[in-house]
Protein backbone atom coordinates (compact mmCIF):
# COMPACT_ATOMS: atom_id res chain seq x y z
CA UNK A 1 0.00 0.00 0.00
CA UNK A 2 1.55 3.58 -0.68
CA UNK A 3 0.78 6.45 1.02
CA UNK A 4 -1.39 7.73 -1.71
CA UNK A 5 -3.25 4.61 -1.01
CA UNK A 6 -3.29 5.05 2.99
CA UNK A 7 -5.03 8.76 2.42
CA UNK A 8 -7.54 8.12 0.18
CA UNK A 9 -8.87 4.79 2.63
CA UNK A 10 -8.63 7.03 5.45
CA UNK A 11 -10.65 9.42 3.45
CA UNK A 12 -12.65 7.14 2.64
CA UNK A 13 -13.17 5.50 5.62
CA UNK A 14 -13.92 9.15 7.46
CA UNK A 15 -16.74 9.09 4.96
CA UNK A 16 -18.52 5.82 5.03
CA UNK A 17 -19.94 5.93 7.70
CA UNK A 18 -22.09 8.90 7.30
CA UNK A 19 -23.21 8.28 3.92
CA UNK A 20 -24.49 4.88 3.46
CA UNK A 21 -28.03 5.44 4.58
CA UNK A 22 -29.22 1.82 3.10
CA UNK A 23 -30.81 -0.26 5.41
CA UNK A 24 -29.61 -1.00 9.06
CA UNK A 25 -28.56 -4.60 8.32
CA UNK A 26 -26.87 -4.35 5.27
CA UNK A 27 -25.12 -1.28 6.45
CA UNK A 28 -21.86 -2.43 6.52
CA UNK A 29 -22.10 -4.62 3.68
CA UNK A 30 -23.00 -1.58 1.72
CA UNK A 31 -20.01 0.28 3.20
CA UNK A 32 -17.74 -1.84 1.87
CA UNK A 33 -18.86 -2.27 -1.42
CA UNK A 34 -18.87 1.63 -1.68
CA UNK A 35 -15.35 1.73 -0.72
CA UNK A 36 -14.16 -1.06 -3.19
CA UNK A 37 -16.09 1.32 -5.60
CA UNK A 38 -13.95 4.31 -4.45
CA UNK A 39 -10.61 2.43 -4.84
CA UNK A 40 -11.20 1.36 -8.43
CA UNK A 41 -11.62 5.53 -9.11
CA UNK A 42 -7.80 5.48 -8.57
CA UNK A 43 -7.36 3.58 -12.25
CA UNK A 44 -8.92 5.95 -14.53
CA UNK A 45 -8.06 8.94 -11.88
CA UNK A 46 -4.44 8.25 -12.35
CA UNK A 47 -4.46 7.85 -15.93
CA UNK A 48 -6.42 10.92 -16.32
CA UNK A 49 -3.87 12.88 -14.15
CA UNK A 50 -1.02 11.25 -16.11
CA UNK A 51 -2.16 11.79 -19.47
CA UNK A 52 -4.56 14.69 -19.07
CA UNK A 53 -3.90 16.83 -15.97
CA UNK A 54 0.28 17.24 -16.01
CA UNK A 55 0.31 17.75 -19.72
CA UNK A 56 -1.63 21.12 -19.22
CA UNK A 57 0.78 21.90 -16.48
CA UNK A 58 3.84 21.52 -18.70
CA UNK A 59 1.93 23.40 -21.46
CA UNK A 60 2.01 26.31 -19.18
CA UNK A 61 5.59 26.22 -18.04
CA UNK A 62 6.06 25.92 -21.62
CA UNK A 63 4.31 28.95 -22.41
CA UNK A 64 6.47 30.80 -19.85
CA UNK A 65 9.62 29.38 -21.88
CA UNK A 66 11.86 31.28 -24.41
CA UNK A 67 12.38 29.39 -28.19
CA UNK A 68 16.19 28.24 -28.81
CA UNK A 69 17.27 26.25 -31.87
CA UNK A 70 18.32 23.46 -29.70
CA UNK A 71 16.70 19.92 -28.65
CA UNK A 72 14.19 20.65 -27.24
CA UNK A 73 13.53 24.11 -28.71
CA UNK A 74 12.75 25.45 -25.50
CA UNK A 75 14.80 27.47 -22.45
CA UNK A 76 14.68 27.21 -19.61
CA UNK A 77 15.54 23.58 -18.90
CA UNK A 78 14.92 22.40 -15.14
CA UNK A 79 18.26 21.11 -13.77
CA UNK A 80 17.09 18.76 -10.91
CA UNK A 81 20.11 17.27 -10.46
CA UNK A 82 21.80 21.22 -9.21
CA UNK A 83 18.80 21.25 -6.44
CA UNK A 84 17.85 24.00 -5.00
CA UNK A 85 20.37 26.31 -7.56
CA UNK A 86 18.92 24.62 -10.56
CA UNK A 87 15.23 25.44 -9.50
CA UNK A 88 15.72 29.04 -8.71
CA UNK A 89 17.36 29.43 -12.31
CA UNK A 90 14.41 27.85 -14.19
CA UNK A 91 12.16 30.23 -11.89
CA UNK A 92 14.48 33.26 -12.95
CA UNK A 93 14.83 31.67 -16.29
CA UNK A 94 10.67 31.83 -16.75
CA UNK A 95 9.51 34.52 -19.15
CA UNK A 96 6.20 36.08 -20.55
CA UNK A 97 7.53 36.93 -23.55
CA UNK A 98 5.45 34.94 -25.59
CA UNK A 99 2.12 36.36 -23.97
CA UNK A 100 3.77 39.75 -24.70
CA UNK A 101 3.96 38.76 -28.37
CA UNK A 102 0.25 37.75 -27.89
CA UNK A 103 -1.10 40.86 -26.74
CA UNK A 104 0.87 43.45 -28.66
CA UNK A 105 0.54 41.79 -32.31
CA UNK A 106 -3.16 42.97 -32.96
CA UNK A 107 -3.22 39.77 -35.33
CA UNK A 108 -3.64 37.22 -32.65
CA UNK A 109 -6.76 39.25 -30.84
CA UNK A 110 -8.29 39.18 -34.47
CA UNK A 111 -8.10 35.41 -34.23
CA UNK A 112 -8.87 34.99 -31.26
CA UNK A 113 -12.11 37.21 -31.32
CA UNK A 114 -12.63 35.84 -34.86
CA UNK A 115 -12.86 31.92 -33.00
CA UNK A 116 -15.27 32.86 -30.57
CA UNK A 117 -17.90 34.87 -33.19
CA UNK A 118 -17.86 32.12 -35.42
CA UNK A 119 -18.29 29.59 -32.53
CA UNK A 120 -20.75 31.71 -31.27
CA UNK A 121 -22.64 32.64 -34.50
CA UNK A 122 -22.39 28.57 -35.14
CA UNK A 123 -23.93 27.71 -32.33
CA UNK A 124 -26.81 29.87 -32.62
CA UNK A 125 -27.70 28.44 -36.10
CA UNK A 126 -27.18 24.98 -35.12
CA UNK A 127 -29.60 25.78 -32.20
CA UNK A 128 -32.29 26.69 -34.97
CA UNK A 129 -31.88 23.99 -36.85
CA UNK A 130 -31.35 20.94 -34.26
CA UNK A 131 -34.21 22.02 -31.91
CA UNK A 132 -36.97 21.88 -34.48
CA UNK A 133 -35.26 18.46 -35.69
CA UNK A 134 -35.20 16.97 -31.87
CA UNK A 135 -38.74 18.09 -31.63
CA UNK A 136 -39.89 16.54 -34.37
CA UNK A 137 -38.17 13.32 -33.36
CA UNK A 138 -39.06 13.76 -29.77
CA UNK A 139 -43.00 13.84 -31.53
CA UNK A 140 -42.77 10.98 -33.76
CA UNK A 141 -44.84 7.61 -32.71
CA UNK A 142 -41.57 5.89 -29.89
CA UNK A 143 -40.87 2.81 -32.02
CA UNK A 144 -39.88 5.16 -34.51
CA UNK A 145 -37.51 7.43 -32.47
CA UNK A 146 -34.73 5.09 -31.73
CA UNK A 147 -34.33 4.56 -35.70
CA UNK A 148 -34.04 8.63 -35.96
CA UNK A 149 -31.87 8.95 -32.95
CA UNK A 150 -29.66 6.91 -34.68
CA UNK A 151 -29.63 8.21 -37.53
CA UNK A 152 -28.53 11.55 -36.83
CA UNK A 153 -25.57 9.89 -35.20
CA UNK A 154 -24.76 7.44 -37.46
CA UNK A 155 -22.89 10.70 -39.59
CA UNK A 156 -21.29 11.48 -36.54
CA UNK A 157 -19.73 7.95 -36.56
CA UNK A 158 -18.45 8.35 -40.52
CA UNK A 159 -15.50 9.97 -40.50
CA UNK A 160 -15.35 14.05 -39.99
CA UNK A 161 -12.70 14.55 -42.18
CA UNK A 162 -14.71 12.87 -45.21
CA UNK A 163 -17.51 14.67 -44.31
CA UNK A 164 -15.61 17.76 -44.67
CA UNK A 165 -14.62 16.37 -46.96
CA UNK A 166 -17.93 15.95 -48.98
CA UNK A 167 -18.48 19.59 -48.69
CA UNK A 168 -15.69 20.66 -50.89
CA UNK A 169 -17.22 18.46 -53.60
CA UNK A 170 -20.49 20.39 -53.03
CA UNK A 171 -18.98 23.86 -52.54
CA UNK A 172 -16.20 24.57 -55.13
CA UNK A 173 -16.54 26.84 -58.00
CA UNK A 174 -17.69 24.22 -60.40
CA UNK A 175 -19.03 22.24 -57.92
CA UNK A 176 -22.65 20.51 -57.43
CA UNK A 177 -23.83 23.83 -55.50
CA UNK A 178 -23.58 26.50 -58.28
CA UNK A 179 -24.41 23.78 -60.64
CA UNK A 180 -28.18 23.51 -59.24
CA UNK A 181 -28.28 27.40 -58.52
CA UNK A 182 -27.58 27.80 -61.72
CA UNK A 183 -29.63 25.11 -63.16
CA UNK A 184 -32.53 26.39 -61.46
CA UNK A 185 -31.45 30.13 -63.18
CA UNK A 186 -31.29 31.79 -59.35
CA UNK A 187 -27.67 32.83 -60.18
CA UNK A 188 -26.33 33.40 -63.90
CA UNK A 189 -22.40 33.36 -62.72
CA UNK A 190 -21.36 30.37 -60.32
CA UNK A 191 -20.84 31.97 -57.15
CA UNK A 192 -17.91 31.36 -54.80
CA UNK A 193 -18.22 29.29 -52.06
CA UNK A 194 -15.62 27.99 -51.03
CA UNK A 195 -12.71 29.62 -48.78
CA UNK A 196 -15.23 31.80 -47.12
CA UNK A 197 -16.58 31.91 -43.74
CA UNK A 198 -19.91 30.78 -44.92
CA UNK A 199 -18.44 27.75 -46.06
CA UNK A 200 -16.39 26.92 -42.56
CA UNK A 201 -20.03 27.86 -40.75
CA UNK A 202 -21.62 25.13 -43.14
CA UNK A 203 -19.30 22.97 -42.38
CA UNK A 204 -19.53 23.73 -38.86
CA UNK A 205 -23.09 22.94 -38.14
CA UNK A 206 -22.87 20.07 -40.45
CA UNK A 207 -19.92 18.52 -38.64
CA UNK A 208 -21.95 19.32 -35.23
CA UNK A 209 -25.70 18.17 -35.69
CA UNK A 210 -24.97 15.58 -33.85
CA UNK A 211 -23.91 17.32 -30.71
CA UNK A 212 -26.60 19.87 -30.37
CA UNK A 213 -29.49 17.50 -31.28
CA UNK A 214 -28.95 14.65 -29.27
CA UNK A 215 -28.65 16.22 -25.88
CA UNK A 216 -31.88 18.48 -26.74
CA UNK A 217 -33.36 14.87 -27.71
CA UNK A 218 -32.74 13.66 -24.37
CA UNK A 219 -34.31 16.49 -22.61
CA UNK A 220 -37.14 16.98 -25.17
CA UNK A 221 -37.59 13.21 -24.56
CA UNK A 222 -38.24 12.88 -20.94
CA UNK A 223 -40.93 15.82 -21.23
CA UNK A 224 -44.18 14.94 -19.42
CA UNK A 225 -46.83 15.02 -22.54
CA UNK A 226 -49.90 15.69 -19.40
CA UNK A 227 -47.94 19.35 -18.53
CA UNK A 228 -48.89 20.32 -22.62
CA UNK A 229 -52.82 18.40 -22.38
CA UNK A 230 -53.31 20.38 -19.11
CA UNK A 231 -52.42 23.70 -21.02
CA UNK A 232 -54.40 22.54 -24.18
CA UNK A 233 -57.38 21.65 -21.57
CA UNK A 234 -57.07 25.13 -20.13
CA UNK A 235 -57.59 27.18 -23.51
CA UNK A 236 -53.59 27.78 -24.05
CA UNK A 237 -52.72 28.03 -27.92
CA UNK A 238 -50.23 25.25 -29.26
CA UNK A 239 -47.62 28.11 -30.05
CA UNK A 240 -47.73 29.54 -26.37
CA UNK A 241 -47.69 26.24 -24.44
CA UNK A 242 -44.63 25.87 -26.41
CA UNK A 243 -42.97 29.12 -24.93
CA UNK A 244 -44.78 28.72 -21.42
CA UNK A 245 -43.87 24.71 -21.05
CA UNK A 246 -41.87 22.87 -23.65
CA UNK A 247 -39.09 25.78 -23.58
CA UNK A 248 -38.15 26.62 -19.92
CA UNK A 249 -37.81 22.32 -19.78
CA UNK A 250 -35.70 21.71 -22.48
CA UNK A 251 -33.40 24.37 -21.40
CA UNK A 252 -30.91 21.93 -19.53
CA UNK A 253 -31.15 20.30 -23.56
CA UNK A 254 -30.32 23.37 -24.73
CA UNK A 255 -27.44 24.49 -22.77
CA UNK A 256 -25.95 21.29 -22.50
CA UNK A 257 -25.99 21.04 -26.34
CA UNK A 258 -24.62 24.84 -27.00
CA UNK A 259 -21.64 23.79 -24.59
CA UNK A 260 -20.87 20.36 -26.14
CA UNK A 261 -20.64 22.55 -29.47
CA UNK A 262 -19.26 25.83 -28.64
CA UNK A 263 -16.41 24.57 -26.34
CA UNK A 264 -14.75 22.13 -29.01
CA UNK A 265 -15.97 24.83 -32.43
CA UNK A 266 -13.39 27.52 -30.67
CA UNK A 267 -11.10 25.73 -31.14
CA UNK A 268 -11.60 23.71 -34.43
CA UNK A 269 -8.40 23.73 -37.20
CA UNK A 270 -9.87 20.99 -39.77
CA UNK A 271 -13.07 22.76 -40.69
CA UNK A 272 -11.53 26.15 -41.34
CA UNK A 273 -8.09 24.73 -42.85
CA UNK A 274 -10.04 22.95 -45.74
CA UNK A 275 -13.44 25.37 -45.72
CA UNK A 276 -11.67 28.31 -45.18
CA UNK A 277 -9.77 31.07 -46.94
CA UNK A 278 -6.20 31.68 -46.53
CA UNK A 279 -6.47 35.09 -45.14
CA UNK A 280 -8.07 34.99 -41.76
CA UNK A 281 -7.78 32.13 -39.37
CA UNK A 282 -9.12 30.42 -36.40
CA UNK A 283 -7.28 30.60 -33.25
CA UNK A 284 -6.55 26.65 -33.64
CA UNK A 285 -5.05 26.90 -37.01
CA UNK A 286 -2.67 30.04 -35.55
CA UNK A 287 -2.02 27.03 -32.77
CA UNK A 288 -1.03 24.70 -35.51
CA UNK A 289 1.21 27.22 -37.80
CA UNK A 290 2.68 28.19 -34.64
CA UNK A 291 4.03 24.78 -33.88
CA UNK A 292 4.30 22.91 -37.25
CA UNK A 293 5.22 25.31 -39.16
CA UNK A 294 7.20 28.21 -37.34
CA UNK A 295 8.22 25.56 -34.33
CA UNK A 296 7.51 28.39 -32.30
CA UNK A 297 6.29 26.10 -28.94
CA UNK A 298 6.29 28.61 -26.42
CA UNK A 299 4.07 30.71 -28.56
CA UNK A 300 1.84 27.78 -29.62
CA UNK A 301 1.62 27.01 -25.79
CA UNK A 302 0.80 30.18 -24.62
CA UNK A 303 -2.32 30.47 -27.60
CA UNK A 304 -3.30 26.84 -26.10
CA UNK A 305 -3.29 28.54 -22.41
CA UNK A 306 -5.06 31.79 -23.99
CA UNK A 307 -7.75 29.72 -25.19
CA UNK A 308 -8.29 27.71 -22.62
CA UNK A 309 -9.00 30.58 -20.40
CA UNK A 310 -11.38 32.38 -22.97
CA UNK A 311 -13.12 28.63 -22.59
CA UNK A 312 -12.94 27.94 -18.89
CA UNK A 313 -15.97 29.41 -17.84
CA UNK A 314 -18.15 27.50 -20.38
CA UNK A 315 -16.21 24.24 -19.58
CA UNK A 316 -17.16 24.91 -16.09
CA UNK A 317 -20.74 24.74 -16.59
CA UNK A 318 -20.68 22.09 -19.08
CA UNK A 319 -19.24 20.02 -15.81
CA UNK A 320 -21.62 21.50 -13.21
CA UNK A 321 -24.84 20.34 -15.87
CA UNK A 322 -23.49 17.11 -16.12
CA UNK A 323 -22.79 16.59 -12.51
CA UNK A 324 -26.65 17.55 -12.15
CA UNK A 325 -27.47 15.39 -14.71
CA UNK A 326 -26.07 12.43 -12.99
CA UNK A 327 -28.03 13.26 -9.87
CA UNK A 328 -30.85 14.20 -10.63
CA UNK A 329 -31.72 11.02 -11.96
CA UNK B 1 -53.75 10.88 -25.39
CA UNK B 2 -50.96 11.66 -27.28
CA UNK B 3 -51.19 13.64 -30.31
CA UNK B 4 -48.95 12.60 -33.24
CA UNK B 5 -45.93 14.66 -34.98
CA UNK B 6 -47.65 17.87 -36.81
CA UNK B 7 -46.38 18.61 -40.65
CA UNK B 8 -43.99 21.11 -39.27
CA UNK B 9 -42.50 18.22 -36.91
CA UNK B 10 -42.20 15.66 -39.88
CA UNK B 11 -40.78 18.26 -42.16
CA UNK B 12 -38.04 19.47 -39.93
CA UNK B 13 -37.23 16.09 -39.28
CA UNK B 14 -37.02 15.34 -42.93
CA UNK B 15 -35.24 18.33 -44.00
CA UNK B 16 -32.35 17.67 -41.37
CA UNK B 17 -31.97 14.59 -42.39
CA UNK B 18 -31.80 15.52 -45.81
CA UNK B 19 -28.98 17.68 -44.91
CA UNK B 20 -27.06 15.58 -42.71
CA UNK B 21 -27.11 12.72 -45.44
CA UNK B 22 -27.04 14.58 -48.64
CA UNK B 23 -23.52 15.35 -48.89
CA UNK B 24 -22.66 11.74 -47.82
CA UNK B 25 -24.84 10.33 -50.78
CA UNK B 26 -23.20 12.76 -53.19
CA UNK B 27 -19.69 11.43 -52.25
CA UNK B 28 -20.66 7.71 -52.80
CA UNK B 29 -22.30 8.40 -56.06
CA UNK B 30 -19.00 10.31 -57.43
CA UNK B 31 -16.44 7.67 -55.86
CA UNK B 32 -18.29 5.65 -58.82
CA UNK B 33 -17.96 8.17 -61.40
CA UNK B 34 -15.12 6.99 -64.55
CA UNK B 35 -13.93 10.45 -64.87
CA UNK B 36 -10.65 11.40 -63.86
CA UNK B 37 -12.14 15.65 -63.04
CA UNK B 38 -14.24 14.87 -59.99
CA UNK B 39 -17.15 17.39 -61.06
CA UNK B 40 -18.17 15.96 -64.72
CA UNK B 41 -19.68 12.57 -64.62
CA UNK B 42 -18.63 10.09 -66.81
CA UNK B 43 -20.47 7.14 -66.22
CA UNK B 44 -20.20 4.32 -63.59
CA UNK B 45 -16.63 2.50 -62.93
CA UNK B 46 -15.09 0.57 -60.23
CA UNK B 47 -11.40 2.16 -61.62
CA UNK B 48 -10.69 4.07 -58.47
CA UNK B 49 -11.36 1.36 -55.81
CA UNK B 50 -8.67 -1.21 -58.48
CA UNK B 51 -6.32 1.99 -57.97
CA UNK B 52 -7.00 2.27 -54.21
CA UNK B 53 -5.49 -1.45 -54.19
CA UNK B 54 -2.22 -0.29 -56.07
CA UNK B 55 -1.80 2.70 -53.30
CA UNK B 56 0.53 1.20 -50.87
CA UNK B 57 0.82 4.23 -48.80
CA UNK B 58 -2.78 4.53 -48.07
CA UNK B 59 -2.62 0.62 -47.27
CA UNK B 60 -0.51 0.95 -44.44
CA UNK B 61 -1.72 3.78 -43.43
CA UNK B 62 -5.29 2.04 -43.16
CA UNK B 63 -3.22 -0.72 -41.20
CA UNK B 64 -2.01 1.61 -38.44
CA UNK B 65 -5.21 3.31 -38.19
CA UNK B 66 -7.14 0.20 -37.23
CA UNK B 67 -4.37 -1.02 -35.20
CA UNK B 68 -4.27 2.09 -33.25
CA UNK B 69 -8.23 2.23 -32.89
CA UNK B 70 -8.80 -1.48 -31.53
CA UNK B 71 -5.46 -0.83 -28.97
CA UNK B 72 -7.11 2.15 -27.70
CA UNK B 73 -10.83 1.38 -28.02
CA UNK B 74 -10.12 -1.34 -25.77
CA UNK B 75 -7.99 0.29 -23.16
CA UNK B 76 -10.46 3.15 -23.25
CA UNK B 77 -13.02 0.54 -22.08
CA UNK B 78 -12.01 -0.61 -19.10
CA UNK B 79 -11.15 2.74 -18.01
CA UNK B 80 -14.27 4.32 -18.79
CA UNK B 81 -16.31 1.45 -17.71
CA UNK B 82 -14.03 1.58 -14.41
CA UNK B 83 -14.86 5.69 -13.90
CA UNK B 84 -18.36 5.24 -15.13
CA UNK B 85 -18.79 2.70 -11.87
CA UNK B 86 -17.19 4.89 -9.92
CA UNK B 87 -19.11 8.02 -11.00
CA UNK B 88 -22.78 6.03 -10.25
CA UNK B 89 -22.37 3.58 -7.59
CA UNK B 90 -19.66 5.03 -5.62
CA UNK B 91 -22.09 7.81 -4.25
CA UNK B 92 -20.05 11.31 -2.59
CA UNK B 93 -16.12 10.89 -2.03
CA UNK B 94 -13.44 13.23 -1.37
CA UNK B 95 -12.02 14.62 -5.00
CA UNK B 96 -15.40 13.79 -6.54
CA UNK B 97 -15.64 16.87 -8.19
CA UNK B 98 -12.05 16.79 -9.32
CA UNK B 99 -12.47 13.33 -10.77
CA UNK B 100 -15.80 14.06 -12.91
CA UNK B 101 -14.12 17.16 -14.13
CA UNK B 102 -11.26 14.96 -15.31
CA UNK B 103 -13.43 12.46 -16.72
CA UNK B 104 -15.79 14.93 -18.42
CA UNK B 105 -12.92 17.38 -19.55
CA UNK B 106 -12.05 15.62 -22.24
CA UNK B 107 -15.44 15.45 -23.91
CA UNK B 108 -15.10 18.88 -24.60
CA UNK B 109 -11.47 20.33 -24.69
CA UNK B 110 -10.30 21.62 -28.34
CA UNK B 111 -8.59 18.89 -30.04
CA UNK B 112 -5.20 21.36 -30.70
CA UNK B 113 -5.23 22.01 -27.14
CA UNK B 114 -4.88 18.34 -25.91
CA UNK B 115 -2.88 17.31 -28.88
CA UNK B 116 -0.03 19.85 -28.40
CA UNK B 117 -0.06 19.21 -24.39
CA UNK B 118 -0.16 15.20 -24.92
CA UNK B 119 2.94 15.51 -27.36
CA UNK B 120 4.67 18.09 -24.87
CA UNK B 121 4.19 15.06 -22.14
CA UNK B 122 5.88 12.57 -24.18
CA UNK B 123 8.98 15.36 -25.51
CA UNK B 124 9.32 16.03 -21.87
CA UNK B 125 9.72 12.37 -20.73
CA UNK B 126 11.87 11.48 -23.64
CA UNK B 127 9.52 9.10 -25.43
CA UNK B 128 9.98 8.20 -28.83
CA UNK B 129 6.74 9.08 -30.87
CA UNK B 130 5.45 6.17 -33.35
CA UNK B 131 2.35 3.73 -32.85
CA UNK B 132 2.26 3.85 -28.86
CA UNK B 133 2.08 7.76 -28.37
CA UNK B 134 -0.59 8.23 -30.55
CA UNK B 135 -2.44 4.64 -28.92
CA UNK B 136 -1.80 6.55 -25.62
CA UNK B 137 -3.54 9.68 -26.48
CA UNK B 138 -6.52 8.31 -28.89
CA UNK B 139 -7.42 6.55 -25.08
CA UNK B 140 -6.99 9.86 -23.14
CA UNK B 141 -9.27 11.28 -25.62
CA UNK B 142 -12.34 7.91 -25.83
CA UNK B 143 -12.59 6.90 -22.24
CA UNK B 144 -14.55 9.93 -21.76
CA UNK B 145 -17.18 8.90 -24.29
CA UNK B 146 -17.10 5.30 -23.27
CA UNK B 147 -17.76 6.64 -19.43
CA UNK B 148 -20.90 8.76 -21.13
CA UNK B 149 -22.16 5.93 -22.89
CA UNK B 150 -22.16 3.04 -19.82
CA UNK B 151 -23.00 5.60 -17.17
CA UNK B 152 -26.46 5.76 -18.54
CA UNK B 153 -27.22 2.35 -18.92
CA UNK B 154 -25.69 1.60 -14.77
CA UNK B 155 -28.23 4.85 -14.07
CA UNK B 156 -31.08 2.84 -16.00
CA UNK B 157 -31.10 -0.60 -15.32
CA UNK B 158 -32.57 -2.74 -11.87
CA UNK B 159 -30.20 -2.48 -8.84
CA UNK B 160 -32.27 -4.83 -7.39
CA UNK B 161 -31.00 -7.79 -9.36
CA UNK B 162 -26.94 -6.72 -7.74
CA UNK B 163 -28.57 -6.43 -4.15
CA UNK B 164 -30.26 -9.73 -4.32
CA UNK B 165 -26.89 -11.12 -5.78
CA UNK B 166 -25.24 -9.78 -2.65
CA UNK B 167 -27.59 -10.09 -0.13
CA UNK B 168 -27.50 -14.27 -1.31
CA UNK B 169 -23.43 -13.94 0.01
CA UNK B 170 -21.95 -13.49 -3.33
CA UNK B 171 -19.04 -11.23 -3.33
CA UNK B 172 -18.85 -7.75 -4.71
CA UNK B 173 -16.45 -8.69 -7.47
CA UNK B 174 -18.36 -11.50 -8.33
CA UNK B 175 -21.80 -10.02 -8.26
CA UNK B 176 -19.81 -7.56 -10.90
CA UNK B 177 -18.58 -10.00 -12.93
CA UNK B 178 -21.82 -12.03 -12.92
CA UNK B 179 -24.86 -9.79 -12.76
CA UNK B 180 -23.64 -6.49 -13.66
CA UNK B 181 -21.47 -6.73 -16.60
CA UNK B 182 -24.01 -8.83 -18.71
CA UNK B 183 -26.22 -5.99 -17.96
CA UNK B 184 -24.06 -3.34 -18.73
CA UNK B 185 -22.45 -5.30 -21.76
CA UNK B 186 -24.41 -3.74 -24.71
CA UNK B 187 -23.35 -0.24 -23.29
CA UNK B 188 -19.42 -1.32 -23.22
CA UNK B 189 -20.00 -2.84 -26.26
CA UNK B 190 -21.25 0.52 -28.20
CA UNK B 191 -18.69 2.85 -26.08
CA UNK B 192 -16.20 0.21 -27.41
CA UNK B 193 -17.23 1.19 -31.06
CA UNK B 194 -17.71 4.83 -30.26
CA UNK B 195 -14.00 4.70 -29.19
CA UNK B 196 -12.87 2.76 -32.04
CA UNK B 197 -14.39 5.23 -34.46
CA UNK B 198 -13.26 8.04 -32.82
CA UNK B 199 -9.75 7.38 -32.85
CA UNK B 200 -10.23 5.45 -36.61
CA UNK B 201 -11.42 9.32 -37.59
CA UNK B 202 -8.75 11.41 -35.42
CA UNK B 203 -6.97 14.15 -37.30
CA UNK B 204 -5.70 16.83 -35.05
CA UNK B 205 -4.23 14.43 -32.01
CA UNK B 206 -2.74 11.58 -34.15
CA UNK B 207 -0.54 14.59 -36.14
CA UNK B 208 0.70 16.24 -32.67
CA UNK B 209 1.75 12.60 -30.98
CA UNK B 210 2.67 10.50 -34.02
CA UNK B 211 6.30 10.07 -35.55
CA UNK B 212 8.26 8.30 -38.19
CA UNK B 213 6.27 5.19 -39.73
CA UNK B 214 3.08 5.78 -37.50
CA UNK B 215 1.25 7.54 -40.33
CA UNK B 216 -2.67 7.07 -39.71
CA UNK B 217 -5.44 7.10 -42.19
CA UNK B 218 -6.49 10.88 -41.32
CA UNK B 219 -3.51 12.24 -42.02
CA UNK B 220 -2.76 10.16 -45.32
CA UNK B 221 -6.22 11.98 -46.44
CA UNK B 222 -5.19 14.90 -45.17
CA UNK B 223 -2.62 15.41 -46.78
CA UNK B 224 -3.96 14.66 -49.81
CA UNK B 225 -7.03 16.57 -49.89
CA UNK B 226 -5.35 19.82 -48.76
CA UNK B 227 -3.45 19.55 -52.67
CA UNK B 228 -7.14 18.77 -54.45
CA UNK B 229 -10.02 16.76 -54.25
CA UNK B 230 -9.24 13.72 -55.95
CA UNK B 231 -11.41 10.38 -57.18
CA UNK B 232 -9.69 7.87 -55.08
CA UNK B 233 -10.48 9.82 -51.92
CA UNK B 234 -14.06 9.84 -52.30
CA UNK B 235 -13.42 5.48 -53.16
CA UNK B 236 -11.79 5.31 -49.70
CA UNK B 237 -14.50 7.42 -48.22
CA UNK B 238 -16.92 5.40 -49.55
CA UNK B 239 -15.56 1.97 -48.16
CA UNK B 240 -15.28 3.49 -44.89
CA UNK B 241 -18.69 5.08 -44.42
CA UNK B 242 -19.91 1.23 -45.87
CA UNK B 243 -17.97 -0.40 -43.16
CA UNK B 244 -19.31 2.33 -40.46
CA UNK B 245 -23.18 1.32 -41.58
CA UNK B 246 -22.42 -2.29 -41.50
CA UNK B 247 -21.29 -1.99 -37.91
CA UNK B 248 -23.81 -0.20 -36.73
CA UNK B 249 -26.73 -2.54 -38.52
CA UNK B 250 -24.93 -5.60 -37.42
CA UNK B 251 -24.85 -4.22 -33.60
CA UNK B 252 -28.47 -2.92 -34.08
CA UNK B 253 -29.69 -6.37 -35.18
CA UNK B 254 -27.80 -8.29 -32.33
CA UNK B 255 -29.48 -5.61 -29.78
CA UNK B 256 -32.65 -6.54 -31.45
CA UNK B 257 -32.22 -10.21 -31.34
CA UNK B 258 -30.70 -9.77 -27.21
CA UNK B 259 -33.85 -8.06 -26.49
CA UNK B 260 -36.61 -10.54 -28.42
CA UNK B 261 -34.84 -13.45 -26.87
CA UNK B 262 -35.29 -11.73 -23.65
CA UNK B 263 -38.63 -10.78 -23.99
CA UNK B 264 -40.10 -14.76 -24.65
Amino acid sequence: MTDADRQVDSQVDSQVDSQVNSQVNSRRAAGRRARGRRLIALIPALWLVVFFLVPFLIVLRISLSQTVIAQPPYLPLLDLSAGWQGLRDFVAGLSFDSYRLLASDGLYATFYLRSLAIAALSTLLLLLIGYPLAYGIARVPRRLQPVLVMAVFLPFLTAFLIRIYAWINILQREGLLNDALMALGLVRQPLVWLSTDTAIIIGIVYSYLPFMVLPLYASLEKMDETLLEAAADLGCPRWKAFWLVTAPLSTPGVAAGALLCFIPIAGEYVIPDLLGGSGAQMIGQTLWTEFFQNKDWPVASAVAVALLVALLAPILIYQHLQARALEGR
Amino acid sequence: MRKGPSLFNVTSVALGLAFLYLPIAILVIYSFNASRLVTVWGGWSTRWYVALLDDRAMLEATWNSLRIAALSATAATVLGTLAAVVLVRAGRFHGRTAFSAMVYAPLVMPEVITGLSLLLLFVALNVDRGFWTVAIAHTTLTLSFVTVVVQSRLLDFDRSLEEAAMDLGCPPLRTFITVTLPLIFPAIAAGWMLAFTLSFDDLVIASFTTGPGATTLPMRIYSEVRLGVKPQINAICTIMIAVVAIGVIAAALVAKRRGLARAR
